[in-house]
């Protein structure tokens, strides 16, 4: 490749929210799929194999790292469900404008934060 | 033309034709995706408790079991799409792309078929 200066990247731009909502929808997204897919077939195993497996997956899950990697992983759903919706949003044409735009660029990972508050209190306070 | 920049090079090619079938399908997948992880968040917040009888059994029902295999397929499947981008961005030299993007496709495919044989295993009464 010729020895050419390229575009300016991240580390020149002024960061904001529309930028950190899109990184955070790959960090999420993708974090799901390296950590959560195979928490989810961990379950699914487990189970499949038996109460004594399955009792495994449990313990394992109600331990401290159990419980940061479960709230951790529903949190990373919601917040990727959110900004998944603005992608809709924004994939027919709209929310465009600058302020609207910036509006759901900070809503969007906010709400994700309050689904995750909601989800585990609909549990612990069920 | 070979040693140009990687706009000149493309410059003139058109299009690669499956830049829009990859960006239908982790839309649609998306749906899926959204639909059947709200099913498994409520109903796995309403359950009355985390017992191996009470999850087990309410997945094996036909039902949560259906919509538990239609969320294997259709989050394996946006999750293979998502790590596929990551790769093509990140991953720039051509035999490592190659490599790391069939190992994905081996992780994915195998982990959804495990996923589903578990879903038939509970469902079907196969379980210990």
């Amino acid at each position: 490749m010729a020895d050419r200066p390229m575009a300016p990247h991240l580390q020149i731009w002024k960061w904001g929210p529309h930028m950190a909502v899109s990184i955070l929808h790959r960090i999420t997204g993708d974090g799901m799929a390296l950590v959560g897919l195979g928490v989810l077939l961990w379950w699914l195993g487990a189970m499949a194999a038996g109460p004594d497996t399955y009792a495994v997956f449990v313990e394992a899950m109600g331990s401290p790292l159990g419980m940061v990697v479960l709230v951790g992983l529903s949190w990373a759903f919601f917040t990727h469900m959110m900004s998944g919706l603005r992608h809709f949003v924004l994939d027919i044409g709209a929310g465009y404008e600058l302020a609207t735009n910036k509006t759901w660029s900070i809503l969007a990972p906010l709400l994700g934060i309050l689904l995750t508050a909601g989800f585990w209190a609909l549990i612990l306070l069920r | 033309m070979a040693n140009g920049t990687p706009i000149g090079r493309v410059r003139g090619l058109g299009s690669a034709h499956e830049g829009a079938h990859h960006w239908l399908l982790q839309r649609f997948t998306a749906i899926g995706n959204l639909v059947l992880m709200l099913f498994l968040a409520i109903s796995l917040a309403l359950l009355p408790n985390y017992s191996y009888a009470t999850v087990a059994g309410w997945a094996g029902q036909t039902l949560p079991a259906t919509a538990l295999a239609l969320l294997i397929l259709s989050v394996f499947w946006h999750a293979r799409l998502g790590l596929q981008v990551l790769i093509e961005d990140y991953v720039h030299d051509a035999g490592t792309k190659f490599g790391t993007l069939a190992l994905l496709n081996l992780a994915t495919i195998g982990g959804g078929a495990f996923g589903l044989v578990s879903i038939a295993r509970l469902a079907l009464g196969g379980a210990a």
